[in-house]
């Protein structure tokens, strides 16, 4: 099968700045893909890269077997959901979704059906006849899908898109974009900064750092076997091990990756790691309390149900954990 | 205890208010008066009788018409090169980024800057160099100067409030260069090109210094009005002249104003 959108050694150079630095990745068709990594990690880039905003100073870009450098924008079969939204302000919201259709010489009463087919896709129908300024965030975003998907994009690309919502809608709007994106069947490319975001939608995870990708794999290998010290720090903050700590564990390795809920305080069993070290600090996050315990001037987090006592700060405690929860990384 | 703040303000405050307003608009009046004047020597007061036989007299003079025309052709035409050149200028510095940006958005404001008699002066040597004689075409250009700087001043304003997404999302959704101009640009600048290009036209339209140093043998409706000032001749003439011409523009004006009092300022409008 031909891959949705192919990257092959694509570079995204701004004079010095390496924006983009050799990425090669592979999206399949029908694949929900993230694009995970902090601000200035290339993500965005990449996306503005499939999406023909930008052009890669090196490398080949291929989106569903056609070479996609030097195509502008407007002949890509590709869409893109704004992080701003950029709905038009002097459109009503039907106009706004019916664009794509206009541009391209579709009949009006066609548009109009199309338009607010669409509008009912995203559950605001009957708003067609107001103006974006009059619509909440949260029915913008919807309306940026909405204008997006209404042009039947071979891959619709999602800038942050729900960066600017409250906590409560962002939820609500995760679980309709993934359900959406199943009943399209469209590949969905997704840009976030959030890596419960990306762990909770994403079939496939792409961590950047410095324009490259630090490891790509499944939400569940991301989080569970980080490969280098960023993805294990950047996805869920996991404890890293060092070398000095491995061995006092009897194991060889640069570094290993430890996840703080992973870890029990007190009594270990025979089959079970311990290591020994003095609280410094611990706060209450409702669910779990979060305890700072230094073992040998190396600060481990240990993510504790708060339904359990916890020790008091400068007690020495001894931490458990399970051979099969410490996953060894090959860099430090 | 007065707790009403909102009580009129002192005396000695509200006669030099309405002194000041009056100072600058009676004489206007006085212009509109003597238009109806039965006296066409000199201007006395008050004017011994008043009459309507100056519009009539107005209508039948060719040189008015004359000067009109030529001056609602180079308002025209200088405001139509303004508005092309003005909103690529503004497009160009507000879009996108390039060396010598700040140095461009500045030259193209400097004219507005610099006295008029120094535009005219330099533009009339430089034409006299490249043997260009002096024609309606000069006007045009002298004028076109300082009508770029009102409509650029307008449209970069509103260029700066148009983010840059919503030309990425036009495009994203299939529209070229020119279907985004048309569909997304324009309908989002439009209303800052009117005021600016009325603006524009109203400043061309009694611009007189620059005229005169650029103009040949022609005469716009300000310089004649300047003539016939030097040379009386049927005095409330001017007048006459005078007020329908403020009549017709004031209008324009005013929906200029209209048009972009929300959040937008009319820069260079001092002119």
């Amino acid at each position: 099968m031909t891959a949705a959108v192919l990257f092959e050694n694509v570079s995204r150079h701004f004079g010095a700045v390496k924006a983009v630095d050799a990425v090669n990745l592979e999206i399949a068709e029908g694949e929900f893909f993230a694009m995970l990594g902090p601000s200035g990690s290339g993500k965005t880039t990449c996306l503005r890269l499939m999406a023909g905003f930008e052009q890669p100073t090196g490398g080949h870009i291929e989106i569903f077997g056609e070479t996609a450098e030097g195509v502008p924008p407007y002949r890509r079969s590709v869409n893109t959901v704004f992080q701003d939204y950029a709905l038009f302000p002097h459109l009503s919201i039907l106009d706004n979704v019916a664009y794509g259709l206009m541009v391209k010489g579709v009949g009006k009463d066609e548009r109009r059906k199309a338009a607010e087919d669409a509008l009912a896709m995203v559950k605001l129908p009957g708003y067609g006849q107001r103006r974006p300024g009059q619509l909440s965030g949260g029915q913008r975003q919807r309306v940026a899908l909405a204008r997006a998907l209404v042009n039947k994009p071979k891959v619709l690309l999602l800038d942050e898109p729900l960066g600017a919502l409250d906590l409560k809608l962002r939820e609500q709007m995760q679980e309709e974009l993934k359900s959406l994106q199943k009943s399209l069947g469209i590949t969905f490319v997704f840009v976030t900064h959030d890596q419960g975001e990306a762990l909770s939608m994403a079939d496939r995870i792409a961590v950047f750092n410095d324009g490259k990708i630090q490891q790509l794999g499944s939400p569940e290998d991301i989080y569970k076997r980080p490969q280098t010290r960023f993805v294990a720090d950047f996805v869920g903050s996991s404890n890293v091990l060092s070398s000095a700590l491995c061995a006092k564990l009897g194991l060889s390795a640069k570094a290993a990756s430890l996840r703080p809920e992973a870890i029990a305080i007190g009594a270990s069993s025979v089959e079970q790691l311990s290591l020994t070290g003095r609280v410094t600090a611990r706060s209450f996050l409702g669910a779990v309390n979060r305890v700072t315990v230094d073992c040998d001037g190396e600060k481990i987090i240990v993510a504790y149900p708060a339904a359990l006592p916890v020790p008091d700060t400068s007690a020495t405690v001894t931490l458990a954990f399970s051979r099969n929860d410490l996953h060894l990384m090959e860099e430090a | 205890m007065r707790s009403d703040r909102s009580t009129s303000a002192p005396l000695g405050l509200k006669i030099a208010a309405i002194g000041g307003l009056a100072f600058l608009h009676i004489p206007i009046l006085l212009i509109f008066l003597y238009a109806f004047t039965t006296e066409e020597k000199s201007y006395q007061f008050p004017p011994p009788g008043l009459t309507l036989q100056w519009f009539a007299v107005t209508w039948n003079r060719p040189d008015v018409w004359e000067a009109l025309t030529l001056s609602v052709k180079v308002a025209t035409i200088a405001t139509g090169i303004a508005l092309v050149l003005g909103t690529l200028c503004a497009a160009a510095v507000s879009q996108t980024q390039f060396f010598g940006r700040e140095t461009i958005s500045l030259l193209v404001i400097l004219p507005i800057a610099l006295p008029g008699i120094i535009t005219g002066i330099a533009l009339r040597s430089a034409f006299s160099m490249a043997d260009i004689p002096f024609s309606f075409w000069t006007i045009v250009l002298g004028h076109a100067t300082f009508c770029i700087v009102v409509v650029y001043n307008n449209a970069v304003a509103r260029f700066r409030r148009v983010s840059g997404s919503l030309i990425e999302a036009s495009m994203d959704l299939g529209a070229d260069g020119f279907q985004t101009f048309r569909y997304v640009i324009l309908p989002n600048i439009g209303t800052a090109l009117l005021a600016g290009g009325m603006l524009a036209f109203a400043l061309s339209f009694d611009e007189v210094i620059v005229t005169t140093f650029t103009g040949g043998q022609q005469s716009t409706l300000p310089i004649w009005m300047l003539e016939e000032l030097i040379r009386p001749r049927q005095r409330p003439v001017t007048n006459v002249v005078a007020m329908v011409v403020m009549l017709v523009t004031f209008l324009p004006i005013l929906a200029a104003y209209y048009l972009t009092r929300d959040g937008d300022q009319i820069a260079g409008a001092g002119k």
